[in-house]
Formats: structure tokens, C-alpha cells, sequence
């Protein structure tokens, strides 16, 4: 186990060496899944590790994607999408165009998700949906739109409790225990690498999603994102975060009308 | 009697279980009303669909306060806590609560091992850990982490659980400070809210 001082410690070898910013990480998840590789990869001790890490590049990429959280699914949470499906792209459904954004998108589960529901809305061809996360990784995976096949019974489940009335199956292709995704779906997607601790708005969002990532963040940084996000979205535009995320620790919700039971916010001024 | 010893300085008191603790829980936390100094956790195996049913059930049978649990939700002593489903909850040292929807642990996601570490961590000799009915192995590794930062480590008598095994695993692999059946799982909770 490593000590709290320790974590600092590698905290800011990684920002002096490579650049990335972890110090407004939440501490308890990040000390978990740092203890995890360190005995993984099985370090004699703390100062063994450091310098792995403070001289080996490739081995540092492979701790962030370690450390990191890429855990995701197709239609994850399927009461969540059902508002999507129902209230949300209706709204939207008149503007001449649609701007989405995935925050944290990971391998790309989400972003399929919903360029399914734009097809079936009849709103796909007039939307654009930029996806972005910190691991390239992950959107390299995601520019593939290839999933493990294993996954599509539940995927399906989750699809058809979203109110999803499609032969699911219809959207990929079965392959060796792959599936690979039309490629008409992605189409209208855009990935790109962004930070949320330090990067800038890039666009103007009629939509805009971040979940399960500020879950990772301490307050300081969620405010942040929040108003990243704020600056991004136009009035009457809608912020989606995960089930248990909230904006009310981060901006005056005076500005925004949250919608019903679910985890989204309307811009309203 | 160790009682005495942690009675002031108790922080938090938090409970895990699996298959059949739910039964033990609507025993216990229908006797309680107020808690003075502590905060109440649980953390229990859940499906996995967002629901909030177990939240609602655990409200209709308690007087004490229950907090739906948001990420970074300060953790107030007096308040009822329930671990949502699909998610590992962590503390954090300002006593706030973090989410976590990493893999897994012992099958589980929320896992009571994860939890009882994070705790352990922050709250090392204020905390009470207590392990219920469960037909798992998870929790026994938590509950070992508890004791070794100073922590009171109780488990429900496996003759009283619906299903012994979890408690049983944890009396091989720990040295528990008490074997509780319901009642006294109780009655403890009570002699250290005074
Ligand atoms: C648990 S996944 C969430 C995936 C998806 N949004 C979902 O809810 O299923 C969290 C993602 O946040 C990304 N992430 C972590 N820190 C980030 C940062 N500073 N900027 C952008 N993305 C970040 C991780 O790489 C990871 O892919």
C-alpha cells in the first residue's frame, strides 16, 4: 500500500515529467486504482516505481490507462435514454442542426448509443456529434465502432428498455465474437483528444454529456467542468451528467431546470 | 469494555451485507431514531438496475434520516447512507462521499471490501465495521483493514444469518471484537450512540 504522502508525490512526478494534472483528481478513487497497479506489477518499493515511471514512457501511458476508469456500456441506464428518446430530441428535433457533445466518452459505447437514437428520431443526417476523452486509447477503440459481441445480449436489453422497438441486432455486424457497428452510424461523429482539467470550450452544444467522469474529480475541478460546460452550451441547451452526479456543488442551478427525476439540466438564461 | 472506548469518538458506523441482510437490517434499524455523533453506511449487494427501491424500503422502516447519495455528498453524523447500486462509494478526507464505477470486486459494484478499505483509511479508530448475512466473500478483507487501522470489527453470529457463509469467512480469516446475533448488533449501535 502507499502512503498518502507518496501519492503527492507521484502526482507531481507525473505533471513535472509529463505534463498531465492529477491533483484535483478525487484522492480516494486515485489512490485506489494506483495501489492496484503498483501491486500488480508487483514494485519492491515506492522509489522502484517512481522511477518506472519518471523513465519509462510507455510504461506511463499504460499506468493512465490503468488508472483511468474506462468502464462503459451501450444504453447504461435505460431510464436515462427513454428521457433522452422522449423529451430531449423532440425538443431538438426543430433546430435546422444539432451539436452534440460526449465529455469523456471513453471506448465509445454512449456515442453509438446515441447516434441510434438520432437515426431512429429521423435527426441523424443533421446532427454532429463531437466525442472527446483524454485517452487516446480508448478513442481509438471508439473510432472502430467495434464492441465485444458478448456484451450485445445486454445491450440489447438496455436498448429495448430505452424504449428501443428495432431489431438491435440490426445495427451491427456479428464477427468472431466482435461487433462491428454500421458505419453509417458514425458517419457524424467526430473524436478528438480534450482535457477536461485544462482545455478550452471548442464549440457552441445543443447537447451536451458528461457521465460517470466528474465522479472522478474533486469539487474544484467539477466546478470547473461545470462552467467549461456552461460556456459551451447554448440557452435552451441540455446538460446530461450520470445517475448520481450533480451540478448543484458546482453552478447556481437558478440558471438551469432540471428535469424531472433524471440527471439533466436546462439552460435557462 | 471496548464501548466505552470508542463511544466519543465514533464517526461512523458502517455495515455490509449480501443475501439475507436485508432481513437482519429490517430488525435493527426499525429500533433506531436518532443517531447522535455517527453516521450510518450501508452498503449492501444490490441488482444492478438504477432503482431506488432499497433506498425507499430502508426509509419506511427507520426514523433516522436517510440521504439519497450523490457524489461528493458530505457524510453528516445523524444520517442513514445507502451505497447506490452500480457504483463502489468511497470517502474522501474531507468527509465527502466519491463514486466509483471501476470494475467489479468480489463480483460486486457496490463491493463491501472497496468500501470498508476507503473507510479504514479515513476514519481508522472512529470507525465501527459490521458484517452481515451474505453468501459471498466480500467484506473480509474490508473488515481486516478496519481492525488494522484501529477500527471495531463486529459480525453478525453466522447461527443468526440467513446465510452464513460471508459471516463465517470473515470469523476464519479476522479476529472479530464481537460475534453479534440482530439483537445485540443492536444493542451495541445503541450503547455507542449515548
Ligand atoms: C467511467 S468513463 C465514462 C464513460 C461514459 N461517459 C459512460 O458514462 O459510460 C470515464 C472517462 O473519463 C475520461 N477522463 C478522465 N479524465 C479525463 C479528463 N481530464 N479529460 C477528459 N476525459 C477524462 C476517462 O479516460 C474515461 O474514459
Amino acid at each position: 500500500m502507499i502512503e498518502d504522502i507518496e501519492l503527492e508525490t507521484l502526482i507531481n512526478d507525473i505533471y513535472e515529467y509529463y505534463g498531465f494534472d492529477f491533483g484535483s483528481y478525487s484522492r480516494a478513487s486515485l489512490k485506489r486504482r494506483v495501489n492496484r497497479i503498483y501491486q500488480l506489477d508487483g514494485f519492491k518499493n515506492f522509489y522502484e516505481f517512481l522511477s518506472k515511471v519518471r523513465y519509462d514512457p510507455e510504461y506511463y501511458k499504460n499506468m493512465i490507462d490503468e488508472i483511468t476508469v474506462n468502464v462503459t456500456e451501450m444504453f447504461r441506464d435505460p431510464a436515462f435514454y427513454k428521457v433522452v428518446r422522449n423529451e430531449i430530441l423532440p425538443q431538438l428535433a426543430p433546430k435546422p442542426f444539432i451539436r452534440l457533445w460526449h465529455a469523456g466518452c471513453s471506448t465509445g459505447e454512449e456515442v453509438y448509443s446515441m447516434a441510434i437514437m438520432l437515426r431512429e428520431a429521423g435527426l441523424l443526417h443533421k446532427s454532429i456529434i463531437y466525442a472527446t476523452d483524454i485517452n487516446s486509447k480508448v478513442l481509438e477503440t471508439a473510432k472502430k465502432g467495434i464492441f465485444p459481441l458478448r456484451m450485445m445480449k445486454e445491450y440489447s436489453e438496455n436498448y429495448r428498455d430505452s424504449g428501443g422497438q428495432e431489431d438491435f441486432s440490426s445495427y451491427y455486424i456479428a464477427n468472431y465474437g466482435i461487433a462491428k457497428f454500421n458505419e453509417e452510424l458514425a458517419e457524424k461523429m467526430v473524436f478528438s483528444q480534450h482535457n477536461l482539467v485544462s482545455d478550452n470550450s471548442f464549440n457552441e452544444f445543443d447537447f451536451i454529456l458528461c457521465r460517470n467522469v466528474l465522479i472522478y474529480f474533486d469539487n474544484n475541478l467539477q466546478k470547473r467542468v461545470i462552467n467549461l460546460f456552461d460556456e459551451s452550451l447554448s440557452i435552451l441547451g441540455f446538460l446530461a451528467l450520470g445517475t448520481k452526479e450533480t451540478i448543484k456543488y458546482s453552478i447556481s442551478t437558478t440558471k438551469y431546470k432540471q428535469l424531472e427525476k433524471e440527471k439533466v439540466w436546462r439552460k435557462i438564461k | 469494555m471496548a464501548e466505552d472506548k470508542i463511544n466519543a469518538k465514533c464517526k461512523l458506523v458502517i455495515i455490509g451485507g449480501s443475501a439475507g441482510s436485508l432481513n437482519a437490517l429490517m430488525q435493527i434499524l426499525p429500533e433506531l431514531s436518532v443517531l447522535n455523533s455517527f453516521a450510518l453506511v450501508i452498503v449492501l449487494h444490490r441488482r444492478g438496475t438504477d432503482d431506488m427501491t432499497l433506498e425507499e424500503l430502508i426509509k419506511i422502516k427507520t426514523e433516522v434520516p436517510v440521504k439519497i447519495i450523490e457524489d461528493k455528498e458530505p457524510l453528516l453524523p445523524g444520517f442513514l447512507y445507502v451505497a447506490p447500486s452500480n457504483y463502489h462509494l468511497l470517502f474522501e478526507k474531507n468527509e465527502t462521499i466519491s463514486l466509483d464505477t471501476s470494475e467489479k470486486v468480489n463480483y460486486s459494484r457496490p463491493s463491501i471490501d472497496v468500501s470498508f478499505e476507503s473507510a479504514a483509511e479515513i476514519y481508522g479508530d472512529s470507525l465501527v465495521g459490521i458484517l452481515l448475512s451474505g453468501s459471498n466473500s466480500d467484506g473480509t478483507e474490508g473488515l481486516k483493514m478496519i481492525q488494522k487501522a484501529g477500527g471495531i470489527i463486529i459480525v453478525q453470529d453466522p447461527e443468526s444469518a440467513d446465510m452464513p457463509f460471508m459471516p463465517n469467512n470473515a470469523i476464519v480469516h479476522t479476529t472479530p471484537d464481537y460475534i453479534l446475533n440482530t439483537d445485540e448488533i443492536l444493542k451495541f449501535i445503541i450503547s455507542i450512540n449515548s
